[in-house]
């Protein structure tokens, strides 16, 4: 507190942060803002109970009807935590609403986060960070260069194309004045290029932008780039062109001169539409769905009805399809295939990671999820900044095109649950690190931006962070060895097999989620069971040689052993959230606590037992550094009243 | 009667079963009294053995001279058969036709079904009524358990012994029951040990429309109270419901008459509304336009998942009342035979941790459902394919299993069973060879004979070698109250029965089996280290007197 009082811009007396499930674990306390941050700071509980919110995660905030304690602020954050302030003066609500709208949209790139973000690393030790993923390597584990594909040099000034990556894989047979000239026949020159290149049968997925065809248009260094990539892949015979818009928007792109490939100007392609919605069909169809999952105590058919309506697991379906599609044609077929929409940078970034995901094994292993983020989007130019919404600016540049990736992975990670060495959270925290500018990776909008503002410079990267922690992203049901061979996913694309992910967008509502979870119960298991494999190994050892002094050292490593297995035999999360909801639907008044004939039993009670669960709460939200609400050390008041029994 | 008369066509040749996820196999088709059967002439193709009372209905189609049956079953699998020759096709379809829709109880298979297993445990023992009381007694001495219905004349749907309030005399009982619907007086359900609050279940009083009231029901549910305490009436119905069923001689409890106790409505449908819910649910689950929106709007339409809700939510309310108020609660609807059943046996599970093992499950059932007076034959005569008018059916059970399915899910380590116990009682409750599910009460059970004449499931489930694939895993005994989200963000679809015949399970299984693997290695690895410790420790204590000369 000392430390935040130096440096608050803005501090409130008396707010109340409200708790959306349950009006009891209201709390009162001091809002803070500082230059990046909200924090609230509940007082009366003995252990400080704090809020941090980043202000880069602020995507919205509204002044509500004032109400009988004051005035009602609501923050809506990118990362879909709602957080509901009641301030008791009308000209500090108007203060904080203007502070925090102003923090929260920041114009220049400066002002993020990121750059002020400082942990305790030296200079080296960040320079390393930006080491951790190597695209070069990545490009080489796949095969290449080889004697097909090679680096071209042509856009390491991003001369040719300014949103592209300096370095490109293209065909060796290709002269830069096909790549020149085919460059100026895309959208932002973004010219057809290689993503994936499949060692066994090679089969490549290229991408690029939508061709200026317009009616009749047509270019022959674009026809030689994409006859090159077909030969390229000596053993089939024509290639696939993608196009993953819905045909009547790429036939409305003709008269602006765009469009799309016309199959008698290409040798031996097959064209093929695969219609996934705009970024703007996708931004309106979130919103409608995050409405959907804030609603308070819906009932079922509203919820139905509202998924429903959102269209959202319909869009998620069909870019799911589309990487079935591509993938099936490289591995199954053996066949290329060129992927575009309009510009390339956000249905095709989500289809070509899809496709990878279903082909390659590799990017179901937690580097390779890093690997495949950095290349098929950062390097490839997916406009972070401006999808993110990072500073102030078009609201219409907005759109949810990275979650829908992640929504795909995790809809995989159902239906395919031993062969992903990553688990939910992983997805989880990875979204939260996109939109909080925490960390550089996601800043800007292209790899020249990003160069251009000295982000390696001046920022840290998210990975090396992740991958330290990655003890916490680990599924536990993961077969690594068979998942080699599994190759090729071919998920179901049923209706009834794509869910809502609650996780992701419940993912504060803690109510709502199992109270205990299979997942944290299996790695606490899993974790004991390596320390027990150690112990093994030590206590056989000890018994073969029968050595005085190791009986001693074993004797200490029995004593922390035991306390592990303390841990798994207790039920480790019956105690948390072991508390009714409010199952009355408003019968009586709405209070979760059944009032009996006008007496309140237990209130003292009851009010000190909102006060704990609260802290958790708080604790775990701060600076959206974390990934998921850590439950786990939640003390729940009702667990003294039944006893978790200890075996 | 013969089943020989019945079966037409015993036998054809060359027939082709197609099944979801499954190859297709050609064999010979056998008719018998209860089963059919398919068997292919290939050693390593499994036989299809199905129950006719399985078979729910049957389509039939031709090309040409190939006949086709479609079997739809009371499980919701659907089966395919092509049979040469139009004559065996139709033979064999009225024959199923006919031996699915037997009325005759005693002509069911249970009664024709010898085990091939020794019964160890007989199940018709599995719950003692005096054995639970002697419980009851060693807790509190306030109850009594009554012979009143001994040849089961004051409530016919109710057992031959009864828990009630040690005060109340039999007589009154009789008084009682002449006020409630079908004579269910109010009786103990539940016990809670924690705070000495009970649940009670009846069905609704008979006030009618001119108010009428019993002053032995009103002292029969009053003598439940502590001095002093008050307690919570749950009615399952709508209050218009509720007012509507006066009209019909039925009513609620008059606060006036009642002061001490509160009375809440809830909006639990009755069962027939349920049958077709179900029928819409397994209806959109086999739909096959794999159009998102016409899965969602026809999930949405069904209304399932909305019932499901709406009984985990009256289940918690009840629950709620006796834990967390400390206060008594006797819950009813109209008959006090379905809604009724569900919410008490759920609150149940909610409360008493022995209802999550499977012993407590299985009694559970025996309980407050067989025992209860939950008219099983009835319910499960027809399942999600009946085309008929629906007369009394309603998968009541099936949607209470869903529910603990729901709070299973939610808490995956507290259950000592796992998915797919419910899933055969699921099964066992629609079409067996056993005898649990037969008859409508406990009344029609002695008629009967079952538990001379057939085996009951609780014998085959309960031996060790069908237990382990009953198994959780993750089970950790919990002695707390489990409270359950009902939001509908926290429910899911039932998938491995809705869903069941229409996925596969491979990568499922797989995980299952994974989990399962870590288990037992950590703990072969805690035994392993647990027997090299000791041995260790040993041999330090035999080493030790060497060191200290």
């Amino acid at each position: 507190n000392q430390h935040l009082r130096k440096i608050y811009i803005l501090q409130v007396e008396n707010v109340r942060l409200v708790d959306r499930s349950s009006s009891r674990r209201t709390q009162v306390g001091t809002l803070y803002l500082t230059a990046t941050h909200t924090i609230f700071v509940g007082k009366g509980s003995e252990d400080r109970s704090e809020l941090w919110v980043l202000h880069s995660l602020v995507c919205d905030v509204l002044k509500h009807k004032a109400s009988q304690n004051g005035y009602p602020l609501i923050i809506h954050c990118k990362n879909f935590q709602v957080i509901q302030f009641i301030i008791p003066q009308e000209s500090d609500c108007h203060n904080v609403y203007i502070s925090l709208t102003r923090l929260s949209r920041p114009e220049k790139y400066e002002e993020l986060y990121c750059f002020s973000f400082n942990p305790n690393v030296d200079k080296a030790e960040r320079e390393h960070s930006w080491d951790f993923l190597d695209l070069k390597a990545e490009y080489s584990r796949m095969g290449l260069p080889n004697k097909l594909w090679h680096v071209t040099a042509i856009n390491r000034e991003y001369r040719v194309c300014d949103t592209y990556p300096a370095d490109l894989f293209v065909p060796k047979s290709v002269t830069l004045p096909v790549i020149i000239g085919s460059s100026k026949f895309r959208s932002r020159g973004r010219f057809p290029t290689l993503s994936y290149y499949c060692k066994e049968n090679h089969a490549t997925i290229c991408r690029s932008s939508q061709p200026l065809s317009g009616f009749s248009a047509r270019c022959l260094e674009d026809e030689q780039m994409l006859q090159a990539i077909m030969k390229s892949n000596p053993g089939s015979r024509f290639m696939y062109v993608v196009d993953t818009r819905p045909k009547l928007n790429a036939m409305a792109n003709r008269a602006a001169g765009k469009g799309y490939e016309n199959e008698d100007n290409y040798c031996n392609i097959k064209f093929q539409f695969i219609g996934i919605e705009n970024i703007h069909v996708m931004r309106n169809s979130q919103q409608k769905l995050i409405e959907v999952s804030a609603l308070r105590s819906p009932s079922m058919g509203e919820f139905l009805m509202g998924l429903e309506n959102s269209d959202w697991l319909r869009h998620i379906k069909s870019i799911m399809e589309a990487g079935i599609f591509i993938s099936k044609a490289v591995a199954e077929e053996g066949v290329s295939v060129l992927v575009h929409c309009s510009d390339g940078w956000d249905r095709t970034a989500q289809v070509c990671s899809v496709a990878s995901v279903l082909l390659d094994p590799y990017y179901r292993t937690l580097k390779g999820l890093m690997v495949l983020i950095e290349k098929d989007w950062v390097s490839f130019g997916h406009k972070f900044s401006h999808r993110c919404g990072h500073l102030d600016g078009e609201a219409k540049e907005v759109s949810p095109v990275i979650d829908q990736f992640l929504e795909c992975v995790w809809q995989l990670m159902e239906q395919f649950p031993c062969y992903f060495e990553y688990n939910e959270k992983f997805l989880i925290s990875i979204h939260n690190h996109v939109y909080s500018c925490h960390y550089g990776n996601f800043i800007c909008n292209s790899q020249k931006e990003r160069k251009d503002l000295c982000i390696k410079e001046k920022t840290h990267s998210i990975w090396p962070h992740l991958w330290e922690n990655k003890l916490d992203f680990m599924n536990p049901l993961f077969k690594p060895d068979q998942s080699q061979n599994q190759g090729l996913l071919r998920p179901r694309t049923a209706p009834y097999c794509f869910k809502y992910w609650r996780r992701l967008y419940n993912r504060f509502d803690r109510e709502l989620h199992p109270r205990q979870s299979e997942l944290d119960c299996l790695m606490t298991v899993k974790e004991e069971t390596q320390q027990l494999e150690e112990a093994l190994a030590l206590y056989e050892q000890k018994l073969a040689v029968l050595d005085k002094e190791r009986a001693k050292t074993l004797y200490m490593q029995k004593g922390v052993l035991e306390s592990k297995q303390a841990l798994w035999s207790s039920p480790l999360d019956t105690s948390l959230a072991n508390t009714p909801q409010d199952y009355i639907g408003g019968f009586i008044g709405g209070a979760p606590n059944l009032c009996l004939f006008g007496d309140k039993p237990k209130s003292s009670d009851a009010d000190n037992s909102d006060q704990e669960s609260g802290v958790a709460d708080f604790s775990s939200h701060s600076s959206g550094e974390e990934s998921l609400p850590s439950e786990d050390s939640v003390k729940d008041p009702d667990s003294d009243e039944t006893g978790p029994n200890r075996a | 009667m013969e089943f020989a008369e019945l079966i037409k066509t015993p036998r054809v040749d060359g027939v082709d079963l197609h099944r979801p996820f499954m190859p297709t196999v050609e064999g010979t088709l056998c008719l018998t009294g209860h089963h059919l059967i398919l068997s292919s002439r290939q050693d390593n193709t499994e036989e299809l053995w199905l129950l006719h009372a399985n078979i729910d209905s049957i389509e039939k189609r031709f090309v040409g001279s190939l006949g086709t049956i479609i079997v739809k079953c009371k499980d919701l699998r659907v089966i395919q058969l092509d049979i040469p020759g139009m004559e065996e096709c139709l033979n064999i379809a009225s024959s199923i036709e006919a031996l699915s829709t037997l009325d005759s109880v005693s002509l069911m298979y249970p009664f024709f079904y010898r085990p091939l297993f020794e019964v160890i445990e007989d199940g018709w023992q599995l719950f003692v009524p005096e054995e639970a009381f002697k419980d009851l007694e060693s807790m509190t001495d306030e109850w009594r358990l009554s012979e009143v219905n001994k040849d089961f004349s004051v409530c016919p749907s109710y057992p031959s012994l009864l828990t009630v309030p040690k005060d109340i005399d039999d007589e009154s009982l009789c008084k009682a029951a002449s006020f409630r619907h079908g004579g269910r007086f109010p009786v103990l359900s539940y016990y809670h040990k924690k705070n000495g609050m009970v649940m009670m279940r009846a069905a609704q009083p008979l006030t009618g429309t001119n108010g009428r009231r019993c002053k032995e029901d009103e002292k029969l549910i009053n003598a439940t109270l502590c001095a002093g305490k008050r307690g919570y009436i749950i009615d399952t119905r709508t209050i218009a419901v509720a007012q509507q069923a006066k009209a019909r001689g039925g009513g609620f409890e008059q606060e006036a008459n009642y002061p001490q106790w509160r009375r809440i409505h809830k909006a639990i449908e009755r069962s027939n509304v349920l049958q077709d819910s179900l029928i819409k649910l397994v209806e959109a689950c086999n739909d096959q336009s794999h159009s998102m929106d016409r899965w969602l709007s026809k999930l949405e339409a069904s209304n399932w998942q909305s019932k499901v809700k709406e009984i985990l939510t009256t289940a918690c309310l009840a629950a709620q009342c006796i834990d967390r108020e400390g206060a008594s609660v006797l819950v009813h609807g109209t008959e006090g035979t379905d809604s009724t059943l569900q919410v008490t046996s759920l609150a149940q599970i909610i409360l008493d941790p022995a209802c999550r093992t499977i012993r407590g499950f299985e009694v559970l059932i025996e309980r407050e459902w067989l025992q209860a007076g939950h008219p099983f034959q009835q319910r499960c005569a027809q399942s999600a394919y009946s085309n008929g008018k629906p007369r009394s059916e309603a998968p009541v059970f099936l949607l209470f299993l869903d529910c603990v399915w729901q709070i299973l899910r939610q808490f995956p380590c507290s259950f000592q069973f796992n998915e797919n116990l419910l899933i055969m009682f699921f099964e066992h409750a629609y079409a067996s060879q056993f005898g649990t599910f037969l008859g409508n009460c406990v009344a029609e059970r002695v008629k009967l004979q079952l538990s001379q004449k057939t085996v009951s499931l609780w014998s085959w489930v309960n031996r060790p070698q069908e237990l382990e694939r009953f198994l959780n895993p993750l089970y950790e005994p919990n002695n707390l109250v489990i409270w359950p989200s009902v939001a509908p963000q926290s429910l899911l679809l039932w998938e491995g029965v809705f869903l069941r015949w229409n996925r596969s399970t491979k990568c499922l299984d797989e995980a299952c089996q994974e989990m399962v693997h870590i288990i037992e290695y950590n703990k072969e690895l805690q035994n392993k280290v647990n027997s090299l410790r000791r041995q260790l420790a040993q041999l330090e204590t035999e080493e030790s007197p060497l060191q200290t000369p």
